[in-house]
């Protein structure tokens, strides 16, 4: 890259001492020859191709996407290969506790005794398994697979917060360009929806609505789409708003006027010369959000909202902690490694994020 | 002291006296009534646009109910002939409003008073769709070839987009029919793939003229399409309009500030002052007879060439008065070395004193 654009400065400096060259009248040539200054064999590169340049340039925006690539191939191929235990598949392969309790006697002479007292059982279940060659992340406290479940949890956070960022965006891209287009009343109205949306508080209602869909006895499966879907007719307000305000200032631009001019419908202004043009500020908006997304979902599925057991979410794993003060002192295979997951997810989403931000911006021409 | 007291009185009993307000109201009467008369002539059939008393107004305050209590008047009372090939200058100060004509002809802007007649069509209250077959035979060329370019499209995109929307070309020939515009435009067939963001100001500005001249135009509205560009740059940019005008017959409405740019490509020349035309006529009859004293200011400011040569340069006085609050009767009186007290009420009739030689100045009455 440096390469092209030092070769691009120095061009235009060639011509300009064929300028003094080609002295008096036939000045008019030499100056045409200034007016060229891209060789045919530079090969120059389209923004697109200049923004992924600089994206992969930052070691940051690198290691923010291998964790998310990584999370990807994890959760939705990792099935495929380790598929020893299933998502809701139990180990019934049983377990032998021992309880062991004790109980002090003083006798008649003042003597105090111990009696130990320990009872075998036999259960069903294998759970609260250490890491083992069978269970690499052990079990948890119903005898389900951590290391499968980890993967389950991944597809549902993953698929939800990226199916509610894309809603989220379409819906922010409609609103926010109409209100932004046409400006007027049209704005007024769409931007004071969004007020009052950005009023309301979120959690109270999603509490309710969870209620509502337990009244239905909706699958626990499906009850964290439609909660989400719920969530996203709330967040469109950001992008809209975002989206809004870019196309206020991108519809001044003179291009614009010129499409005005050339007679363009309405729709190709908007969709064909506005948004794309709105784009690297939409893509950073959505990478972001989507790590907002997965939170929103680990917290919703942690307070027994979202998904619920059997099936398996980041955010129910390590509820598992409230049923048991001895599994978050003791078994840290059984919670932690969901709360990791949701680290990098979020961590990797706004890694990312950053770096399109960083690539995005022509300022930072390096 | 005293005796400039009486000096003011014997002044004041000496002219006329002023009504002012009525005057202003005397005039818009007359003035209304010349454009009823205007408007009911039968349109010139050899002018390929006609203008006639064209006023557009910005509101600057409003009420609630959208009552306009305060206007800007940036055209006011314009009327010209345009004919098929010929170039009509438009000259003045910056803020005179020659940018807002020149749009407002294209209907960019909508028109407060006044006909504009394209074609034989009286093109004022058409409808955007009516507009868009209209679109294609009036273009527009910008001043700053940075803005008036989309950034995230090659070239060939630009080019073909208004071709295809139109239809001016069947679909497979889009290319070769693009490639050829480029050719005849100074721009190497290379350059389809390229981004605006690669050229430099010139070549930007004749990516402009090819796409104005994509749709086939019969006129072109050229808002100084040269003033953001080099000098040698902008003799290129002048000798490819000229030649294209040649070939293509285009007729051009040329915007600029700059004197000798307009010298040498227009017919005809039309001075700008304040919103309104103040004196217009055909460039020989304009540069060897000056009517109106700003135009006599205005071109004593064309430096010459020649050192031998002693100038007599009109300095005026004071800076362009606002045109939310103009002055009454002749707007000009504030800065004209030749001002009268008549000047100072009554607004100048706007007449033909040599033939295709109009003026508005009272001075010229005697």
């Amino acid at each position: 890259m440096a390469n092209l654009e030092d070769k691009n400065q120095i061009d235009p400096s060639v011509s300009s001492e064929g300028i003094i060259e080609n002295s008096d009248f036939e000045e008019v040539n030499a100056v045409k020859k200034e007016d060229e200054p891209l060789d045919k064999n530079v090969k120059l590169m389209s923004p697109t191709r200049m923004v992924l340049r600089r994206f992969f340039r930052s070691k940051l925006s690198i290691v923010g996407l291998i964790m998310v690539v990584g999370l990807f191939v994890f959760s939705f191929f990792g099935p495929l290969v380790y598929n020893e235990w299933g998502e809701t598949e139990l180990d019934e392969s049983g377990k032998t506790i021992y309880t062991t309790t004790e109980i002090e006697i003083t006798d008649d002479n003042g003597e105090k005794y111990t009696i130990y007292q320990t009872i075998e059982k036999e259960v069903k279940d294998n759970f609260l398994a250490a890491p083992s060659r069978d269970h690499i992340l052990g079990t948890d406290n119903e005898g389900y697979d951590i290391f499968v479940r980890l993967m389950y949890g991944g597809r549902i956070s993953l698929t939800v917060s990226f199916i509610a960022v894309f809603v989220i965006t379409i819906l922010g891209v409609v609103l926010g360009g109409v209100a932004g287009y046409f400006g007027g009343a049209i704005d007024n109205i769409i931007m004071r929806i969004c007020d009052i949306l950005m009023c309301l508080p979120g959690i109270p209602i999603l509490l309710i609505i969870s209620t509502i869909l337990d009244a239905a006895e909706v699958d626990g499966k499906y009850r964290i789409y439609l909660l989400m879907i719920y969530l996203t007719l709330f967040s469109w307000t950001g992008t809209a708003r975002l989206v809004r305000g870019q196309i206020l200032s991108l519809r001044e631009q003179e291009y614009m006027v010129a499409a005005e001019a050339m007679g363009y419908s309405t729709g190709r202004k908007i969709f064909k010369h506005l948004v794309p043009n709105v784009m690297p500020q939409l893509i950073v908006q959505m990478s972001l959000s989507l790590g907002s997304m997965i939170l929103y979902e680990a917290t919703l599925s942690y307070l027994n909202l979202g998904v619920k057991p059997p099936y398996a979410a980041w955010g129910t794993m390590i509820n598992i902690i409230s049923t048991n003060m001895d599994i978050l002192q003791n078994h840290f295979n059984v919670w932690g490694p969901a709360g990791i997951c949701i680290v990098i997810a979020v961590l990797g989403f706004n890694f990312v994020g950053d770096g399109l931000r960083d690539a995005l911006d022509p300022k930072m021409r390096r | 002291m005293a005796e400039n007291k009486i000096l003011e009185a014997e002044e004041q009993e000496n002219s006329p006296m002023y009504d002012d307000e009525a005057e202003k109201a005397r005039y818009q009467e007359a003035r209304k009534a010349q454009a009823e008369e205007d408007f009911k002539k039968p349109f010139d059939k050899d002018a390929l646009l006609e203008v006639r008393h064209l006023r557009k107004a910005f509101p600057i305050k409003k009420t609630i109910t959208g009552k306009v209590l305060q206007e800007l008047v940036a055209v006011d009372d314009i009327s010209f002939k345009l004919h098929a090939g010929e170039t009509i200058g438009i000259v003045g100060e910056s803020g005179c409003g020659k940018t807002t004509m020149g749009r407002t002809v294209l209907k960019l802007h909508k028109s407060n008073g006044g006909q504009i007649i394209f074609d034989g069509q009286d093109i004022t209250d058409f409808k955007p769709s009516q507009m868009r077959e209209i679109r294609k035979k009036m273009q527009i060329i910008f001043q700053d070839p940075y803005s008036s370019l989309p950034p995230r499209s090659t070239v060939g995109g630009i080019l073909s987009e208004p071709v295809n929307v139109h239809k001016i070309v069947p679909k497979d020939q889009v290319k070769d029919y693009v490639l050829e515009l480029m050719d005849k435009c100074g721009l190497r067939d290379y350059y389809y793939e390229r981004y605006p963001h690669e050229f430099s100001g010139g070549q930007r500005q004749r990516i402009c003229i090819a796409r104005a001249l994509s749709v086939n135009p019969k006129l072109v509205i050229c808002d100084e399409p040269v003033s953001a560009l080099d000098v040698s740059i902008q003799a290129q940019i002048i000798n490819l309009l000229k030649s294209l005008q040649e070939s293509m017959n285009l007729a051009y409405l040329f915007i600029s500030h700059d004197l000798s740019v307009v010298k040498f490509i227009s017919d005809k020349i039309g001075v700008m002052y304040l919103g309104s035309m103040v004196e217009f006529g055909s460039k020989t009859d304009i540069f060897a007879n000056p009517l109106h004293p700003y135009t006599k200011a205005l071109f004593s400011a064309i430096p010459n060439p020649n050192p031998d040569i002693k100038m007599k340069r009109i300095a005026l006085a004071g800076d362009i008065p606002s045109p939310a609050n103009p002055p009454n009767g002749c707007r000009f009186h504030t800065r004209c070395p030749y001002a009268k007290e008549i000047c100072k009420h009554i607004t100048p009739e706007y007449k033909e004193y040599e033939t295709g030689h109009f003026a508005a100045c009272h001075l010229l009455e005697e």
